[in-house]
């Protein structure tokens, strides 16, 4: 029954995606970093700032793989992020939230609540 | 369950090293901490970069989350004013008290303040926290000469600090016949005294200071033997003292000269309150180092957590940089004959000396001193702790083997116990086992795994040294392996890519590596295959494995807005481009600021207005800089023999044909150069990767200078050289360099590194001993030839320029977290937001 709670936010074309890379995406006051793993063919979304230095930037950091964890590295100090679980890769304690994506006619969405 | 509480009065480096050691071990206490200053525990070994750009907040030990995330009570500015031991319990100075289980004294020391006629005026400073070092910045600003009295340690500190403040006329004062007395000898202190009157600073020994002149101002200080000597400021360093005097109230004993008495579990005579670091007292000795500081508190936390250990009188042996300057000292670097022998080099021209002190049977080294050279100093105090057998010629330990084979004591000859990093107290054995049992095969492995090398990372190259040769010894075949996704250097990348034809990150990747890559193996292959191909960086999908800065064509700056650089070759640029400069900056409210790169810096532009910018400044002549990209960043030039009356040739137009001539090409690191008219070097080319200089018959060349961190002269590569000529030597240089050096290494270190040096470097380039010149020679003309403007191409390209927007559901609302303040008439970016 989740299905009718979330509230899904319908944040670009999947043609607007960078393969393999981040868009930011604008929601109200928020950002969200959307990632498309072309590569791995898979979606993934997170708050678009890093906890580090609050910077809104993961959207343009580079997304890669430690040991086959899909991550993001920060384009400020190169903090790396688990993209599946917000988890800090770099030794810190910072996570950052992370939301599901969802593709339904070519339309990325993302659950923001 | 009531956790027990443990309450920390002090929150200095010794007191923050406890609760992170503490928290490592168990979970099974409560941490609450008074400090009396307003800031976390700061690195206060580092406190003189302060001066030097440092901020408080980068000399910060743990960032504002971390105590909260320990789930420690942090009270700053706070301190406790009284304790209660038949209640247990503190008083602070807000009037709340708390009870405690346990209690630490972390309380450090202050500096000592002689009883000196005059001391009270204004003027007159400590050395100790951040709060002292801003007061004597505010003082300084008037100051023209300022003195520092204590030649120790942390007197040469201050007075590199007030060097570093601009006060141009320094002097030392110090009561001792000899400079760091405790440290060095006098040969020593002879040596190190020329050497620091070389750089300005006024040493004056064996001098007693009996008042302080001036009305409520300081004006002068007056010595004992009768003389005088003016200053506008002074700074006492002369030696510490124990913060004990809250332990000696509550009837806790302390030693007669000061301290808090401990045993070897950091205990006090109350075995609930326990003392560590620079206020406790063990064996009658304080211990005002750092390593010893942090081992008190691994033994306290570890008897806390019923782990037997107990602090041994610690080796107290030192090596620092004193103003640019070697100094070190270990074991006992003063025994003397006929206790001993001596071994003493001495070289006055580098102002190099070195003194070992060995056994009279000659077996071992007992200590030594290093000043100006202390490259040996692991080694030697790995050799003097661990008392290895000495080598027939010890004399060699310092002065280098000079029959060709290495001597005596390698790391191999080490024993497991050997502690290779003092701070954390990793040994040899316990490094050599991450790696040959867990696996470690990086640095980086082996300090998540050790924390060797996390503290002060002075032993950083020994650690290195060990990793290479155990991993040899393991039959490891070492190399420099680019990262998980590609088994490969970047020498052997860079051969299969050309070989293969590959035009993509992700043919790459699927060619020649595994999994999905990473953000150092992205920009690695972005950058050999624009240096094979130059094509625009941002086409056939390898915009997203382009490193950040290049992705967007601009420096990304603090706050998330972007530089632009318009590159302005030799540093020549006529008045009409100034008003587009000048305009565009205006038009976008764009920062301004000359570059040490002669041009102009514009900051703060949105990502969105990138390329409109670009596009006002391209169509008023201007092009790209790459001040984004490895790659060629800046020729610069003097005046020249166009209007300097010294000028040999015209510097301008040949740093101007240079500057155009490799634009663009991409390398491992970025690359810096300069023509210079005549031999007074205006340009400076003797910094730079590679530098011109005019002669009388032509050009000299000279190659792989660097300023940055660790400055170091170009050497002459070929003299009077005609500017073909000049240019084909420079052509074959780039290519040696592009082809051969590590990632991310400039050509000073690319050298250094190089087996045979510069002789090998002039015999590959001018002698052409690898008989590749032809073939480089062709590469660099295909990359000259196929050069285009990367911000032409983005601008005119849709598809590229599509990805210059902050939002991808709004591509024309710009981030509106990002802030600017005013300061001076322009803006800046605020600073970093708190975390």
């Amino acid at each position: 029954m989740t299905e009718t709670t979330t509230n899904w936010l319908a944040a670009c074309r999947v043609e607007d995606a960078v393969e393999n890379g981040g868009v930011c995406v604008k929601y109200g006051e928020e950002q969200i970093a959307l990632f498309y793993f072309t590569r791995r063919n898979e979606w993934y979304a997170t708050q678009n700032e890093c906890p580090h230095k609050k910077q809104m930037a993961l959207s343009r950091g580079m997304i890669g793989t430690i040991t086959d964890e899909p991550k993001v590295a920060c384009p400020f100090h190169k903090m790396n992020f688990s993209l599946k679980t917000g988890e800090c890769l770099s030794g810190d304690e910072c996570a950052i939230k992370t939301y599901p994506v969802k593709i339904e006619d070519g339309t990325v969405y993302i659950a923001v609540n | 369950m009531n956790k027990l509480k443990i309450i920390i009065i002090g929150n200095g480096m010794v007191g923050y090293k406890f609760c992170e050691k503490l928290k490592s071990k168990s979970d099974s206490f409560k941490l609450i901490i008074f400090g009396e200053e307003p800031r976390r525990a700061y690195d206060r070994v580092h406190l003189s970069e302060y001066f030097n750009g440092k901020t408080a907040e980068d000399l910060s030990m743990s960032t504002a989350s971390w105590y909260e995330e320990q789930e420690i009570d942090l009270h700053l500015n706070n301190p406790v004013v009284e304790v209660d031991r038949a209640a247990k319990t503190v008083s602070t100075s807000s009037g709340e008290v708390y009870r405690y289980d346990f209690l630490v004294f972390a309380t450090g020391s202050s500096a000592f303040v002689p009883h000196i006629k005059g001391i009270e005026k204004e003027g007159v400073f400590v050395y100790r926290t951040i709060d002292d070092l801003d007061l004597i910045a505010g003082y300084a600003k008037n100051a023209k000469k300022a003195s520092v009295i204590g030649g120790g340690l942390l007197g040469l500190e201050a007075a590199k600090a007030l060097i570093d403040l601009g006060i141009e006329e320094t002097s030392i004062i110090e009561f001792a016949p000899r400079l760091m007395p405790r440290q060095i000898d006098m040969a020593g202190s002879e040596m190190l005294k020329s050497m620091l009157a070389d750089l300005g600073l006024q040493i004056y020994l064996n001098k007693n200071t009996s008042s302080i002149e001036g009305e409520t101002n300081i004006g002068g200080l007056k010595f004992s033997d009768g003389s005088e000597l003016a200053t506008d400021i002074l700074v006492i360093s002369a030696g510490i003292k124990p913060r004990d005097e809250l332990a000696r109230k509550c009837g806790i004993d302390v030693g007669p000269r000061g301290g808090i008495i401990v045993d070897a579990e950091m205990q006090t005579n109350d075995p609930c309150i326990f003392a560590i670091g620079e206020c406790a007292l063990f064996e009658e000795m304080i211990y005002g180092l750092i390593a010893p500081g942090y081992e008190m508190a691994e033994v306290l936390a570890s008897n806390l957590c019923a782990q037997s250990k107990s602090f041994k009188s610690f080796d107290m042996s030192t090596k620092l940089k004193l103003i640019g300057i070697d100094v070190a000292s270990f074991g006992d670097p003063f025994i003397n004959e006929p206790d001993c022998r001596t071994i003493v080099f001495e070289n006055k021209h580098k102002g190099i000396y070195k003194r070992i002190n060995i056994s009279n049977d000659g077996q071992y080294l007992l200590g030594g001193i290093l000043i100006g050279d202390a490259t040996a100093y692991n080694m030697l105090l790995q050799t003097s702790v661990n008392q290895i057998l000495l080598p027939a010629d010890p004399e060699e330990l310092i002065l280098g083997s000079r029959g060709g084979e290495q001597v005596g004591a390698g790391i191999e000859s080490l024993p497991d116990a050997a502690l290779i990093c003092s701070c954390e107290g990793v040994t040899k054995g316990g490094i050599c086992s991450s790696i040959i049992d867990q696996g470690c095969e990086t640095l980086d492995d082996i300090k998540k795994c050790t924390k060797a090398g996390t503290g002060c990372g002075g032993c950083m190259p020994m650690v290195k040294d060990l990793m290479l040769h155990t991993l040899k010894a393991q039959g490891k075949y070492v190399r420099n392996v680019i990262c998980e996704h590609f088994n490969y250097s970047r020498q052997e990348l860079y051969d299969l890519i050309h070989i293969h034809n590959l035009k993509n990150y992700d043919d790459v990747l699927n060619e020649f590596g595994q999994s999905d890559g990473c953000e150092v193996c992205k920009p690695l292959v972005s950058s050999l295959l624009a240096s094979l191909w130059n094509e625009m960086i941002l086409k056939k999908g390898n915009d997203t494995a382009q490193d950040s800065n290049d992705r967007f064509l601009a420096n990304i700056q603090k706050g998330g807005s972007y530089s632009v650089v318009p590159r302005v070759p030799g540093g020549e640029i006529t008045p009409d481009k100034l008003i587009v400069i000048g305009e565009v900056a205006k038009k976008y409210n764009l920062y301004t600021k000359i570059t040490g790169g002669q041009r102009i810096d514009m900051f703060g532009a949105h990502l969105n207005d990138l390329p409109i910018i670009w596009e006002e400044l391209i169509a008023a002549g201007f092009e790209s800089g790459h001040a984004y990209g490895k790659g060629l960043r800046t020729v610069k030039s003097c005046v020249g023999s166009t209007w300097c009356r010294f000028g040999l040739h015209d510097s301008v137009s040949f740093a101007i044909r240079i500057e155009e001539r490799y634009r663009g090409i991409r390398a491992p690191h970025k690359f810096k150069s300069a023509v210079s008219g005549c031999i007074r070097e205006c340009a400076e080319a003797q910094s730079k990767d590679f530098g011109i200089i005019a002669t009388e018959k032509g050009w000299n060349l000279y190659v792989c200078g660097n300023g940055g961190s660790k400055p170091q002269h170009a050497l002459l590569l070929a003299a009077d050289l005609d500017s073909e000529t000049c240019i084909k030597y420079i052509d074959r240089f780039l290519m040696f360099y592009i082809r051969t050096a590590d990632p991310l290494t400039r050509t000073a270190t690319w050298l250094n590194k190089m087996e045979g040096g510069m002789e090998y470097l002039r015999n590959v380039v001018i002698n052409d001993s690898l008989g590749m010149a032809e073939k480089w020679e062709a590469e660099i003309e295909n990359l000259v030839s196929t050069y285009q403007c990367e911000w032409k191409e983005a601008v005119e390209n849709p598809a590229i320029r599509k990805r210059f927007s902050h939002f991808v559901n709004a591509p024309e609302d710009k981030d509106p977290t990002i802030e600017f303040v005013e300061m001076r008439g322009q803006k800046k970016t605020p600073e970093w937001k708190k975390v």
